[in-house]
């Protein structure tokens, strides 16, 4: 897809308008994730701005964002960075072969006590 | 008092205690629990993504159901409540999302988001009251120091949930308090757990729990509560030294009916 293509796609799926986006960094403050993303939330909401999407697309910080909204509620201007990180994650895993979690390998990462619960929303945020 | 019940997968496999005794406890509290037919499970997380229809379907018929019959759905998984709050907004309030999914379901009237969602705590909060709770106490759980954990599905996004203020949340602590408990209120307590990032990463998930526990360990917490059977279990995973407990299990032993 052509990068503008993706761009607005990106954006349009996510109902998120980065414009919006004054970059005082208070999403990235506040993610509990910060420490392991190569891209923090506000770098996201930057580059989808300004096109540079495909490093965003090869990145592991797709992963490491919880969807724990801390960033959605505490954007002085209701930004909600998260929603335009998943959506950057849809753009990749959406592509045929790109489920990010192998289900083969499943058994040998729960343990008894593992409740189904994260079996299912793993599934549904990393694979389609 | 009658209302839908949609308990979730989780609770009938890992988490049976907090289906059990919330149960039991609505029985002692004179609530009746009428359990959705058919129910499927909510997939544990809401796709934001304005696209995607499917996934969020079975929360729709759930909806739907309970609206047919006139009661309001509870839930009592923080996830299961997050999945279907957010799912009834959206069949309110975007026009495009409630059209194609009416015509998956096909049911004999639209669905446009009628069904009121609560939770467990709202049951209690809202249609019981915390001072009827709290008259029908039986065993209450003097000088226990317990510390609410919210994690992040129970409040957030605020605009959507609308259960409590999202950054001063009250109802856990209130709901300790009619237990005859000392609620602590510590930090870390609507930070996340680490959450379903424990199946791609464990030591990233337990990291987050163990910072949660800690903060409530330095704020004298003896016990910690929760909703949500994977922040139970992403916080017992932490290897940190501190009961975490259903809240549904605290509320039995409070009004007597948790023993067989």
């Amino acid at each position: 897809m052509e990068n503008k293509n993706l761009r607005e796609e990106i954006i349009r799926r996510s109902g998120v308008n980065p414009l919006k986006c004054m970059r005082c960094g208070k999403c990235s403050g506040t993610c509990p994730a910060y420490d392991e993303m190569e891209y923090h939330p506000h770098q996201f909401v930057y580059m989808v701005e300004t096109g540079d999407i495909e490093p965003l697309m090869n990145s592991k910080s797709l992963y490491k964002c919880l969807t724990c909204f801390a960033c959605v509620d505490r954007c002085p201007r209701g930004v909600e960075p998260a929603k335009l990180i998943e959506s950057v994650r849809l753009s990749v895993i959406r592509q045929q072969g790109n489920n990010h979690l192998n289900t083969d390998t499943i058994p040998d990462i729960i343990d008894e006590e593992m409740p189904q619960q994260a079996i299912v929303t793993a599934l549904r945020k990393y694979n389609k | 008092m009658k209302v839908s019940y949609f308990p979730g997968c989780t609770l009938r496999t890992k988490a049976k205690q907090l289906d059990k005794y919330a149960r039991r406890a609505a029985e002692a509290l004179g609530v009746e629990l009428e359990e959705i037919e058919n129910w499927q499970c909510c997939g544990g997380a809401f796709t934001t993504s304005t696209d995607e229809i499917a996934t969020k379907l079975s929360s729709v018929r759930a909806l739907n159901e309970a609206k047919v019959k006139g009661q309001p759905l509870l839930s009592v998984c923080s996830a299961c409540h997050n999945v279907l709050k957010q799912t009834n907004d959206a069949m309110k309030n975007n026009a495009d999302f409630a059209f194609k999914a009416n015509n998956y379901c096909e049911f004999e009237e639209n669905y446009a988001g009628e069904t009121e969602v609560i939770h467990y705590l709202e049951l209690l909060r809202d249609k019981i009251g915390f001072d009827k709770v709290k008259e029908a106490v039986k065993n209450p759980l003097t000088g226990k120091k317990v510390a609410a954990y919210y994690g992040c599905l129970l409040l957030r996004p605020g605009k959507v949930l609308q259960m409590d203020d999202v950054e001063n949340p009250t109802i856990m602590e209130d709901f300790i308090r009619a237990l005859g408990a000392d609620p602590v209120v510590y930090p870390y307590r609507n930070e996340c757990c680490g959450g379903y990032v424990v199946m791609d990463d464990k030591e990233s998930a337990k990291k987050k729990s163990s910072k949660v526990l800690e903060s409530a360990r330095l704020a004298g917490a003896e016990i910690v509560l929760t909703a949500c059977p994977l922040c139970k279990y992403n916080l017992e995973k932490s290897g940190m030294d501190m009961p975490v407990v259903y809240l549904t299990e605290l509320l039995a032993e409070a009004l007597g009916v948790k023993e067989d």
